[in-house]
C-alpha cells in the first residue's frame, strides 16, 4: 500500500491570458498553495507571457470587450478609455483586499517560494528575450521540460 | 475540544488552534512548534509577539502584511515556517487561523 492519501503536493498552473482578473486568479491560487504548504510553479506561455514581461506587466487591463461579468454593451465597453476606467476601478477595490500591484505580487510568489516559467515556444513567437522578462524570472522552458518540472505523486495541473 | 499540552488542558478546535488565548503562555507555545517540527528561535517569538498585537488590535493578518511588519520579509517568514508559515505561526501564538487568501 502506498502511503499517499491523495493531498495535492504541488500545484502546477499555467497562464495563457493577461487580463488582470486571469493573471490575479492564477497568482491567488499559486500563493494560496504555498500559503497552505504546497510547492506552486508557474508556466506563463501565449497572452500570459505579459504578465512576466518586465515593461507590460505593470499595465495590464481588465477585458471590457467580451466579457458578460462586466455587465456592460460590447459597444461601450470598446470605447477609448473604457478598459482604463474598468481597470483603475477594479484596482482600488483590490487595495481595500490588501490585494498587492502584479509586481509586488510576482515578488511576493518568488519570496514563497513559487518557481516562474517562461513558455520558450511563446518567447519566439512574440520575439522576446529573457532579458526583456522579469528579472527573478526562473527560466524559460518548453512544454517537455515543463512536464517533467511536474513529475511526483500529488501534483496537479491547473489551465488558466 | 480538550487538550493536553505542557501539563496543561487547553480547549481547541479540530484543526488544533486554541479558541480561548488566555489558556496561551509560552510553555504551550513551545509545546506546539514542537508538533509542527520547529524549534523557537528569538526571531521566531518576534514574530509570534507581533502576531498576537496584530490580533489583539483586530488588524487582518496576510502574507503580505508579515512581509511588512518590520520583523521578517516573506523569505525569512517562510525560512522560520517552512510549511505553510502563517497558519503554523498563528497556530503556535495560540490565535484563530487567519481567513486571508493572501
Amino acid at each position: 500500500m502506498s502511503e499517499y492519501n491523495g493531498e495535492i503536493r504541488k500545484m502546477m498552473i499555467i497562464l495563457s491570458k493577461a487580463s488582470i482578473e486571469n493573471v490575479y486568479a492564477a497568482f491567488v491560487l499559486a500563493n494560496g498553495a504555498r500559503m497552505e504548504g504546497i510547492e506552486a510553479e508557474m508556466f506563463f506561455t501565449f497572452f500570459g507571457l505579459e504578465a512576466v514581461h518586465n515593461k507590460k506587466l505593470d499595465h495590464l487591463h481588465v477585458a471590457t470587450v467580451g466579457n458578460p461579468a462586466m455587465h456592460m454593451p460590447t459597444m461601450l465597453g470598446g470605447l477609448p478609455g473604457m478598459e482604463a476606467l474598468a481597470t483603475s476601478m477594479m484596482k482600488k477595490e483590490m487595495e481595500k483586499l490588501d490585494m498587492p500591484e502584479v509586481r509586488e505580487f510576482l515578488e511576493i510568489l518568488k519570496a514563497s517560494g513559487v518557481k516562474l516559467w517562461a513558455c520558450k515556444l511563446a518567447m519566439e513567437m512574440f520575439h522576446y528575450e529573457k532579458t526583456d522578462m522579469f528579472p527573478d524570472l526562473d527560466g524559460v522552458l518548453t512544454v517537455g521540460d515543463f512536464y517533467n518540472q511536474s513529475n511526483g505523486i500529488g501534483t496537479h495541473m491547473l489551465f488558466i | 475540544m480538550d487538550k493536553l499540552i505542557a501539563g496543561k488542558t487547553i480547549q481547541v478546535n479540530e484543526e488544533g488552534f486554541m479558541t480561548n488565548f488566555s489558556e496561551w503562555n509560552k510553555e504551550i507555545g513551545e509545546a506546539l512548534a514542537g508538533e509542527s517540527q520547529i524549534v523557537l528561535t528569538p526571531k521566531h517569538w518576534e514574530l509570534i509577539n507581533y502576531i498576537q498585537t496584530e490580533v489583539k488590535n483586530e488588524s487582518p493578518l496576510s502574507i503580505r502584511k508579515i512581509g511588512k511588519s518590520g520583523v521578517v520579509d516573506i523569505k525569512e517568514f517562510y525560512a522560520l515556517f517552512p510549511n505553510a508559515p502563517l497558519k503554523t505561526a498563528t497556530k503556535i501564538a495560540g490565535v484563530p487561523k487567519p481567513a486571508s487568501c493572501i
